[in-house]
């Protein structure tokens, strides 16, 4: 998955190579133990783009997630952060990645300590930063600041989080990562947890933070509306292969890998004109990663797979003209549209 | 893989048989701060054939509502008036023997998490045959060839060499079947279905969807379905009632209220889905968020976030009274349709 050669003031912040992390978990059935939850990952986010992050549960996102704030090793391949590998890093120079690598949970009710108020919980992060701001008052400035910047009241900064509505929670979570300036935040179900209504909110503090501070997102969902809404790129993952990724509007409007288009296809459209529209239903469910199949992953529920696919495993093509649009396919989609769900043959 | 149409127009037709009526339901929970009103005078109907969709976001009273009509109701929350007329008997008068024998082969139920809603220590055979041994005296035998019948019915692959089997043994997919399976095993005339597809995931919530589907038209069952998910009641419901604060807001067939929403909470929420708007735009959002229900305001429960609110608002809480459209072909005239707001007009596009 090599993007189109960058200048080297356009470098990617994050670019991760070929990363490979397998756990070694209970004997399944077959006999297999060794559950490869990434298998050779390529992926990178740019200053200031939002990198959405696609695939239904134990597709291995997460495992992903962790390790790019690094929570894992990777057993083979590298992680580069601006240039340099974070896992080589130790003491100041460690400490200083850290900063610049925040994470904001799924849950706003389990990842707030309830019994700290909003205002420590936000100042927390300088615990381990010390230099950032050296005294109180800087201190006490600042979460009032960042208070504001997410939405809430200076007088909130007393308040325990059992005050707060859901909504309020995640903003909460999203001034903690804010405290450092980070340069990337991961975004790990940020709004699955919220009723629709603040859903919407949180989505338009984040849009509007990353547009006045430039930071990077990788926002991990499985709501493929949200995905589109909020992100300049995608990659879709299924069994710990990014199997397609591209620009949100190349990879939702053509998507190449049958994967993407069922996926597509089976999330619900708010569409109540009475159009007709063709879905696809897949059969089956996600194989156990502990016994992927041989050749392509999707082969198993993939109405296109041949011979080859069992074989073999898809190399990743260019998907077209498009720039950065990849898909893992010995058979990508190629006559097919899909726009809103449509499947129709492309003019 | 399998390609099917969805989306075929729906029209309520009102000489399908009501199934389910429910009017003026209150429902009170007993808290540490006192009793609070979870469900407020809700009424609404389910048609043959037809699948209505309960529509809120968490706390809105639209799970308590559906276990209210099941007889399931925890034991600090208790039904204080309105009727619950399946097929014309009040469920509410019964004696919850009666209603056992009465409900218990009419109305199947499907909860969220089916881990949960499995007995861990029980073959599911065992647990697909107990309504037919319950209901129709079978033997433990006749109950199980029931059980793999209902497996068959509802897709499991190899059911005779699954039936043995324990919950733990199934992906959640196959599980929410299982729970399905038992829901339908009596042929019931109302199907409720409680999140049927929240915990799994999108390729498996269609095909969950596609069952439930198939299964309604099969047996012309009514189908409650509750759902935070605008999208699903759009794809899979004729009727829908909005709820907000346990209070029915705006109710009618989908096709009309999903296309001009009548009421300002129901205008907002479909504002907030993120599928029209452009990327990275301002998505239009409701300030604020719903009230506890300790804090359900006097009048109107949805003023504190509404762009519309006014003194009257404050003052008198809106009935839920029939909307007439100015443009008469968007009103199904079989469907009437209501909403509970002092400005409804004001909405009418």
């Amino acid at each position: 998955m090599t993007e189109t050669r960058i200048q080297s003031n356009d470098r990617p912040l994050i670019e991760v190579d070929g990363v490979t992390k397998t756990f070694h978990v209970a004997k399944s059935a077959s006999g297999n133990s060794r559950l490869r939850a990434l298998d050779g990952i390529n992926l990178s986010v740019r200053r200031g783009e939002t990198l959405g992050l696609v695939g239904e549960s134990g597709c291995g996102k997460s495992t992903l997630a962790r390790t790019l704030m690094m929570l894992e090793r990777p057993d083979a391949g590298a992680v580069r952060f601006d240039g340099t590998d974070p896992f080589g890093l130790r003491g100041k120079e460690l400490l200083e990645w850290r900063r610049r690598v925040q994470m904001v949970f799924q849950d706003p009710f389990a990842s707030l300590n309830a019994r700290m108020t909003a205002g420590e919980i936000i100042a927390e992060p300088w615990k381990a930063h010390r230099g950032l701001y050296k005294t109180s008052r800087e201190r006490e400035a600042r979460v009032r600041e960042l208070l504001h910047m997410v939405g809430l009241r200076p007088s909130d900064a007393k308040k325990s989080p059992q005050e707060f509505s859901g909504g309020q929670r995640q903003r909460i979570g999203i001034a903690r990562a804010l405290a450092l300036n980070p340069d990337v935040i991961i975004l790990d179900e940020p709004v699955s947890a919220l009723d629709l209504s603040v859903q919407a909110q949180v989505l338009n503090l984040l849009n509007d933070l990353q547009q006045r501070l430039g930071v990077s997102y990788v926002f991990i969902s499985h709501d493929l509306s949200v995905v589109r809404h909020v992100a300049d790129r995608v990659a879709v993952m299924y069994l710990g292969r990014i199997i397609e990724t591209g620009r949100t509007e190349d990879v939702f409007e053509h998507p190449r890998h049958p994967y993407t288009a069922a996926l597509m296809s089976a999330s619900p459209k708010l569409d109540v004109s009475g159009a007709e529209r063709q879905r696809i239903i897949l059969q089956g469910e996600i194989p156990s990663p502990l016994d992927p199949p041989s050749g392509c992953r999707f082969r198993t529920r993939c109405w296109k797979a041949q011979d080859v696919c069992a074989e073999q495993a898809p190399g990743s093509e260019p998907a077209g003209k498009d720039a950065g649009h990849l898909a893992e396919c010995h058979f990508p989609l190629e006559t097919l549209k899909v726009r809103s769900g449509e499947l129709a043959p492309m003019p | 893989m399998s390609t099917v149409t969805a989306a075929e127009t729906t029209t309520t037709d009102r000489s399908l048989p009501v199934v389910l009526k429910v009017e003026g339901l209150n429902v009170d929970l007993r808290t540490p701060r006192g009793t609070v009103r979870a469900v407020d005078n809700v009424g609404f109907e389910a048609r043959a054939g037809q699948t209505l969709a309960l529509l809120g976001e968490s706390g809105c009273g639209k799970s308590m509502t559906a276990k209210a009509v099941a007889g399931l109701l925890d034991p600090i929350a208790d039904v204080d008036g309105g009727e619950i007329l399946l097929n014309g008997t009040d469920l509410a008068r019964l004696s919850p023997k009666q209603r056992r024998k009465f409900a218990g082969p009419e109305l199947g139920i499907v909860f969220q998490d089916a881990l949960t809603a499995l007995n861990p220590v029980y073959p599911v055979g065992a647990q697909l045959g107990e309504a037919f041994r319950i209901h129709h005296g079978l033997s433990a035998k006749e109950a199980k060839a029931k059980a793999v019948d209902l497996m068959r019915r509802v897709g499991i692959p190899e059911p005779e060499a699954r039936v043995n089997a324990y919950p733990h043994q199934f992906s959640g997919g196959m599980r929410q079947r299982i729970l399905i399976a038992m829901a339908v095993a009596l042929n019931p005339k109302l199907l409720i279905a409680d999140e049927p597809t929240t915990a799994l995931d999108v390729t498996v919530q269609a095909q969950i969807m596609a069952l439930l589907k198939s299964l309604r038209e099969e047996s012309d069952m009514a189908v409650v379905l509750i759902t935070h998910d605008l999208a699903v009641v759009a794809e899979e419901a004729d009727t829908v009632a909005v709820m907000y604060a346990g209070n029915v807001v705006e109710t009618g067939r989908v096709a009309d209220v999903f296309a001009s929403p009548r009421h300002p909470y129901t205008k907002g929420l479909l504002e907030s889905v993120p599928v029209n708007a452009e990327r990275g735009a301002e998505l239009n959002s409701i300030p604020g968020s719903p009230p506890e229900l300790h804090k359900i305001p006097a009048g109107c429960v949805y003023q504190d976030r509404c762009p519309l609110v006014q003194e009257v608002c404050r003052a008198e809480r809106p009935k839920l009274l029939p909307v007439v459209s100015k443009e008469p072909a968007a009103a199904d005239g079989a469907t009437p349709r209501a909403a509970a707001c002092h400005f409804s007009e004001e909405l009418d596009k």
